[in-house]
């Protein structure tokens, strides 16, 4: 009986020795990237895949409450406004220190911003006033002064970004002060994230932060294979889930499909106004016109865009900033009403004349034209169909024409050879300023008549400057104020056609506890240190 | 067999070529208040996501497949017996050049050609001229393996006996070719287009289903294929499953006119 109580406590020493092991198993959840991040230097990410990974790694002065959308303190406990606005002092959190141990000190904010004046990128530039980047001081125990080169409306939504570098740190920008920390990528696979042992947070328990091990982002470009993995069990949330996805999931999974409202995107149509575009002059003569492109808007179904292309996931589009912007909306525009008399009215007022066979221009032209979307984005398709059946109503020809995003991209931003183009803004920011490549007719994202070397029309010219007027304004309402009328006039003269806001839609694996779903990007992990996963169960094939 | 596959096939290029007459709605036309409806008296197939009657793109996606993807097949095959033929028949230098095209065009992945090409037309094209020039690049692409095949039969056929005797009896080069030798090469050819037809109407479909086939709103079977996505959440199995079928059955038909193999029963 001797040795077969030896073996009895053999296997339970066995037993008892493999339970840490067990016990060690990492939590990692899983989600995707949609494409191979350029960078992992947090002021160069710009590309989605880049800038989630600085979110999840970085650690900023203040944190832009994804739910209350107002900034809360971070690596800053506190912060005071002065000079109206051109300066703001900093009280920095003691005892914190990088991930690789480096401890985090008043210079590592200087040399953030030194950085920021030698390094350009679409970020580093939207800290800028011209060539002048902000500058950073040591002005007391634990405290940094920033002066930026002029007044800087939305700072707060700008340092939200802004990733602090360490000095001292041989890590260089490897080093964080975020949750997590890059660590393994393999190119065209995934990127895996670490716990970082060092992040400062608590939760309210007092316990350390995150509550996950790692977090693993799968590159996966197809969204197809991206819901497919989420029905499997494989990933735990999807950030963004296209309409015809979510239909699918709430039917599988109606618990796991979340959706948050309408969201700051749109989808959009605007015509080419590029002068020097090589579409025919009479062409370019229409799309011109403010009154074609009204009467082109008007005879858009937009509830039924919404209701059937969108899946009822969205609302009719009304301008630049979607109503889900509340602070910025401009309540007092409505989406352009469907009015297909009251548009042929306006075109006759123009010299163009409803024929049976359809409609001309004053020259003798048959109006027709063609729409470019990115082939594969299926509610785009629709969107674009249902637009072609709504103008041939009123005797307008439209084609559709499905090019693959390569191509799309060189005819609208390099060779303009394009008449129409429908296409969506995503990471739209609450902030007007992040519009400022959109709005300013130098800019190059002014995508109906990018980079022009001075305003072609008095209205552009009036964007131009209520955008820089708002820009250089501290008091809110007056900038609400300019920037309500950018969106009047962007209202009046169509030159994008909004055709609907999209709703915030995701999914969450019920594996998952305690994400925050929002309507600022990102939807679903702004709490990332905060998410924990169930461990049991059918979900844990997840693991 | 062969006459209920051809009988099919005929049944069915009426079937598309009458749609117009057949059913009540247009192709094209949305029934916005009749999205996604079940098969029913009015709408037989039930409707799409826009509400259009899939009865009606069934048959006019039919029409656009089933009468343009012949004709590529025709000029897939006359471009690739011609050179194929030549080849065989010159031997040589002209044998060796177009047997390298013949390797490159095979290796080129066609449809990174077909994206390409298709991204610099104009844009302004109808949808009719769409559908023409997406089958019409099929068959200008398409011809190489037809003319590898042409090209190895001409030569097993210039070596037989009878080709020998014929010119060992005076005949001219020209009258071997035309009299003797293309005669029986038909076989060759014939099978040749019937297996190229539903070769591109599937290269069509696929090419729908990367978005770059057939251009809103009318359909192929290509483009009506892409909806089967849809069927494991679908009620309206019936009307997703329906161009499958339709394929399916054109193509088998098509199986069913090749000649049989040697040695078949």
């Amino acid at each position: 009986m001797s040795w077969l109580l030896s073996i009895r406590h053999a296997v339970t020493a066995l037993i008892l020795l493999a339970l840490p092991l067990l016990a060690a198993e990492p939590v990692v959840l899983k989600f995707c990237l949609r494409s191979e991040p350029k960078t992992f230097h947090p002021l160069k990410a710009g590309d989605d895949a880049s800038e989630t990974v600085r979110f999840l790694t970085a650690g900023t002065l203040l944190k832009v409450n994804r739910k209350t959308q107002l900034p809360e303190p971070s690596l800053a406990t506190k912060w005071k406004v002065l000079d109206g606005g051109q300066v703001v002092q900093f009280k920095l959190r003691e005892g914190i220190r990088f991930s690789d141990g480096t401890a985090f000190t008043p210079e590592d904010v200087v040399y953030t911003f030194k950085q920021v004046a030698e390094i350009r990128s679409g970020f580093t530039d939207s800290l800028r006033q011209g060539d002048l980047a902000p500058t950073a001081s040591v002005t007391g125990k634990n405290e940094v002064t920033v002066r930026f080169a002029g007044v800087t409306a939305g700072w707060e939504r700008l340092l939200d970004g802004l990733g602090i570098l360490s000095e001292k740190s041989p890590a260089k920008e490897k080093a964080v002060l975020g949750p997590f920390m890059v660590a393994e990528y393999k190119t065209g696979q995934y990127v895996l994230l670490g716990r970082n042992p060092n992040y400062w947070m608590r939760d309210a328990q007092g316990q350390t932060l995150p509550k996950v091990d790692q977090i693993r982002l799968d590159i996966t470009t197809n969204r197809d294979l991206e819901a497919l993995r989420f029905r499997r069990g494989e990933i735990h949330m999807i950030n963004k889930v296209e309409p015809d996805t979510y239909q699918t999931l709430a039917g599988q999974m109606p618990g796991a499909v979340r959706n948050a409202g309408v969201s700051f995107e749109s989808e959009q149509l605007w015509f080419n106004q590029v002068t020097k575009s090589p579409i025919p002059a009479y062409k370019l003569a229409w799309f011109r016109s403010s009154g074609f492109r009204r009467a082109v808007s008007e005879s858009i179904r937009r509830d039924d865009l919404a209701r059937i292309a969108m899946k009822g996931l969205a609302v009719p589009g009304v301008g630049p900033v979607s109503p889900g912007n509340t602070v910025w909306f401009n309540s007092k525009l409505k989406p352009h009403a469907y009015a297909p008399a009251v548009a042929l009215a306006k075109l006759q007022k123009e010299g163009f004349r409803k024929k049976a066979d359809g409609l001309y221009d004053a020259a003798g032209n048959r109006v027709e034209f063609s729409i470019i979307t990115n082939a594969g984005n299926k509610t785009r398709e629709r969107l674009a169909t249902m637009i072609q059946a709504d103008l041939a109503e009123i005797g307008i020809r439209v084609n559709v024409v499905t090019l693959d995003f390569p191509a799309l991209l060189e005819r609208i931003t390099r060779g303009y050879s394009y008449e129409a183009c429908l296409l969506g803004l995503t990471n739209v920011d609450q902030d007007p300023n992040g519009q400022m490549n959109v709005w300013l007719s130098s800019a190059a994202n002014h995508q109906w008549n990018p980079s022009q070397a001075r305003p072609e029309t008095a209205w552009e010219a009036e964007i131009d400057k209520l955008m820089r007027a708002q820009a250089r304004t501290v008091v809110l309402a007056k900038r609400k104020e300019m920037f309500d009328r950018v969106q009047a006039i962007v209202h009046e003269q169509a030159p994008f056609l909004y055709l609907v806001h999209k709703n915030v839609l995701t999914a969450i694996h019920p594996s998952v506890r305690n994400s925050l779903v929002t309507v600022l990007f990102p939807h679903v992990f702004s709490n990332a240190e905060q998410i924990e996963l169930q461990s049991s169960g059918v979900y844990r094939s997840a693991r | 067999m062969k006459r209920l596959a051809a009988g099919l096939l005929i049944a069915l290029a009426l079937a598309a070529l009458a749609g117009e007459f057949l059913l009540p709605a247009r192709y094209d036309q949305q029934f916005r208040e009749e999205t996604d409806a079940l098969p029913g008296a009015k709408h037989p197939l039930g409707t799409d996501e826009l509400g259009r009657d899939r009865a009606a793109r069934l048959l006019a996606g039919a029409r656009v497949s089933l009468l343009l993807a012949p004709a590529a097949s025709v000029l897939a095959i006359a471009l690739g017996a011609t050179l194929g033929l030549t080849a065989g028949w010159f031997g040589g230098w002209w044998d060796r050049a177009v047997s390298t095209v013949i390797d490159l065009m095979i290796s080129v992945p066609i449809f990174l050609v077909l994206i390409t090409v298709r991204a610099v037309l104009p844009l302004n094209v109808s949808p009719v001229s769409s559908v023409m020039i997406t089958f019409l690049l099929l068959g200008l692409l398409g011809w190489a393996g037809s003319a590898r095949v042409i090209r190895g039969a001409c030569q097993t056929q210039l070596n037989s006996d009878y080709v020998l005797r014929a010119l060992a009896a005076g005949c001219s080069r020209t009258r071997v070719l035309l009299v003797h030798l293309l005669p029986n090469l038909w076989p060759v050819l014939r099978t040749q287009f019937i297996v190229a037809v539903p070769g591109f109407i599937l290269d069509e479909a696929n090419l729908s289903l990367l978005g770059l086939g057939v251009a809103e709103p009318l359909p192929s079977l290509g483009s009506l294929l892409k909806e089967l996505t849809n069927l494991p959440t679908s009620p309206n199995w019936l009307g997703l499953a329906a161009p499958a079928v339709l394929l399916a059955t054109a193509v088998g038909a098509c199986e069913f006119l090749l000649p049989p193999k040697e040695g078949a029963s």
